[in-house]
């Protein structure tokens, strides 16, 4: 073996063995019981207010009468169908628009940017008070919706939150209010993430607008996307503040959520047991979505 | 590029003059549909809060005698719902504080072990932080109520602290863990050759490169213990403990309450965090890019 050859499977050795990313020699003598300490604390939280709960809740949740008598309440039916609707809609929507308006904000003119800075200000300001102010002014006699209607147009609006589908509407809207500014702001992130050069090369071989974004952004943008709607989705699933501060789940308790009437069904009416089962009812979506968005972002490490 | 364009530009003056003219003007009008969509609830809060005690909700646009007075109220204290405003106030300080104050802490730690010391079965950890970072919180509200008062912390603002403590650590983690890919791992080489203890490498090499992270997730902590509602609701009973989250809904239980003192202490308690975020945005925004998404 010449001098060379042996040069170049050395170098070829080095080349493969991956990155150089741990403590050399592994963890030596004493070291081993600081890296167990270090871990203790994360482990301690995991299982006293993770682990316990999650068990305790199976625990107080596993009567089968409790899902007949469940089944049997047409409140639990609405709710579930309000759920449905509400992540459906709520999370598609917020993102489309939030993915058509990162490429708003992608133009450069000093306008648009001073317009992010007030843009953001929703994601901001804590749920509360946020929501608080949208349940007024939705208000049918005081709102100031209706009296701008009325100024304007001079109708008398709507009742809004009296009605079951414009209070789930309201919900919906305030919902979508709240939370567009930050996916907006991550997918601009992504969206700045792409190289100019993909766009110039695009350019060159007569790409338009329209087919730049058909094949440049929308095939990089896609994985990102996904993974915001599915994450938006599980947030969407437990989202409390919206539905119980904009219509407060009425009328007649027709606008709850799985998330809202799992806490009345507990914490109104005292009826704990009830309220884990109406939030387990919950898990045949909230299992698989939990599976693919675990993979999906151990993948992503460090691309996202 | 810039090249195909000026040929295009010279070709069609006049259609592309126009269509230049199309796009700003159509962009223009979205942006003033986003300032009022955006605006619009905050305005409202506003033009609550400003309204005087007698014509909250006289049916205009903007209150006919606009006032501080609701202001003067809350800061003095002066309605029986707000007799212990300022003590509230400080209780969420405290939750917001030492939320951050353990996470930190915790998150570093664990991410410390997992991504430096390569501990082995350390992806157990990781995995068991990304299966926390997706489980919504309010479906664990009603079990971890009830152990909570198992563990003797009933009506405690600790109960509160160590709720949101459990939601923000995986986040931490996930953003140190990115973060510190970058850090170069020669750093701790070098300095376990010189004999230093892991847990001088933790403070004298790991935590002061990781400072932006921190600023990071420390922001991410503190704002999201501030803004929490359910867990402070749930856990918190007394005024003596309430934070202002839960006085602030207060308001709600009575139909007779005076909305424009609610609506000046609602904006008084989102003003910490919008300063706060506002401060921050550069640090919020690097945050998120490095290390994915959470709102």
């Amino acid at each position: 073996m010449s001098v060379t050859q042996q040069a170049l499977t050395v170098g070829r050795a080095v080349a493969s063995r991956p990155a150089h990313r741990t403590w050399h020699g592994g963890l030596i003598g004493s070291e081993y019981a600081w890296a167990i300490a270090f871990a203790l604390p994360y482990v301690a939280v995991f299982f006293a207010f993770v682990i316990y709960p999650i068990c305790y809740g199976i625990y107080l949740g596993d009567q089968p009468a409790l899902y007949s008598e469940l089944f049997a309440d047409p409140r639990y039916l609405t709710a579930v169908v309000n759920t449905l609707i509400y992540v459906g809609v709520g999370v598609n929507v917020k993102m489309f628009l939030a993915f058509m308006l990162s490429g708003f904000f992608m133009r450069k003119r000093w306008w648009i940017k001073a317009l992010l800075v007030i843009y953001i200000l929703p994601w901001a300001t804590p749920a509360l008070p946020a929501y608080i102010s949208i349940h007024w002014f939705v208000n049918g006699q005081w709102g100031m919706l209706n009296n701008v209607l009325y100024m304007l147009f001079g109708i008398d609006g709507p009742v809004y939150l009296n009605d079951h589908w414009m209070g789930l509407a309201c919900n919906i809207g305030a919902y979508i209010w709240k939370n567009m500014p930050f996916w907006t702001v991550i997918l601009l992130a992504g969206r700045m993430a792409i190289p100019q050069e993909l766009y110039e090369a695009a350019a060159v071989d007569g790409a338009s607008g329209l087919r730049k974004f058909a094949h440049v952004t929308f095939p990089l943008m896609a994985n990102l996307y996904l993974v915001c709607v599915l994450l938006d989705t599980v947030f969407a699933l437990g989202d409390f503040n919206a539905t119980y501060f904009v219509s407060g789940g009425g009328p007649a308790m027709s606008t709850e959520v799985l998330a809202t009437l799992g806490i009345r069904y507990a914490f109104t009416t005292a009826l704990p047991r009830l309220g884990v089962a109406t939030v387990m009812s919950a898990l045949p979506l909230l299992i698989p979505l939990v599976f693919i968005l675990m993979r999906k972002l151990r993948m992503s490490e460090g691309q996202l | 590029m810039s090249a195909t364009i000026a040929a295009r530009r010279r070709s069609s003056p006049l259609h592309y003059r126009l269509l230049r003219y199309w796009v700003e003007g159509i962009s223009l009008l979205l942006g003033f549909v986003l300032l009022v969509w955006t605006v619009t609830p905050i305005y409202n809060m506003f033009m609550i809060a400003f309204d005087s005690h007698d014509d909250v909700f006289s049916g205009t646009v903007w209150p006919e005698h606009p006032s501080l007075d609701s202001f003067r109220v809350v800061v003095t204290q002066d309605f029986w719902y707000l007799a212990h405003f300022w003590h509230q106030f400080g209780n969420s300080f405290f939750v917001g504080l030492m939320t951050m104050f353990l996470t930190l802490v915790i998150g570093t730690l664990a991410s410390f072990t997992v991504g430096r010391m390569r501990l082995r079965n350390g992806w157990l950890l990781t995995n068991a932080a990304l299966m926390t970072y997706v489980i919504p919180a309010s479906f664990l509200a009603i079990p971890l109520y009830r152990i909570m008062g198992i563990y003797g912390l009933t009506d405690s603002l600790w109960a509160v602290i160590l709720s949101i403590v459990t939601f923000a650590t995986p986040y931490a983690i996930f953003i140190f863990s990115q973060y510190g890919k970058s850090i170069p791992m020669e750093l701790d080489e070098s300095a376990r050759i010189d004999g230093a203890n892991p847990l001088q490498i933790y403070f004298l090499i790991y935590l002061p490169l990781m400072a932006p992270a921190l600023v990071a997730v420390g922001t991410y902590a503190l704002l999201l213990a501030w803004n929490e509602y359910l867990y402070n609701f749930l856990m918190l009973s007394t005024p003596q403990s309430m934070t202002v989250a839960v006085a602030l809904a207060q308001f709600l239980n009575s139909d007779e309450s005076p909305w424009n003192f609610m609506m000046a202490t609602a904006i008084i308690y989102a003003l910490p965090p919008i300063i706060l975020y506002y401060g921050f945005r550069r640090y919020m925004a690097a945050g998120l890019t490095m290390g994915g998404v959470k709102g």
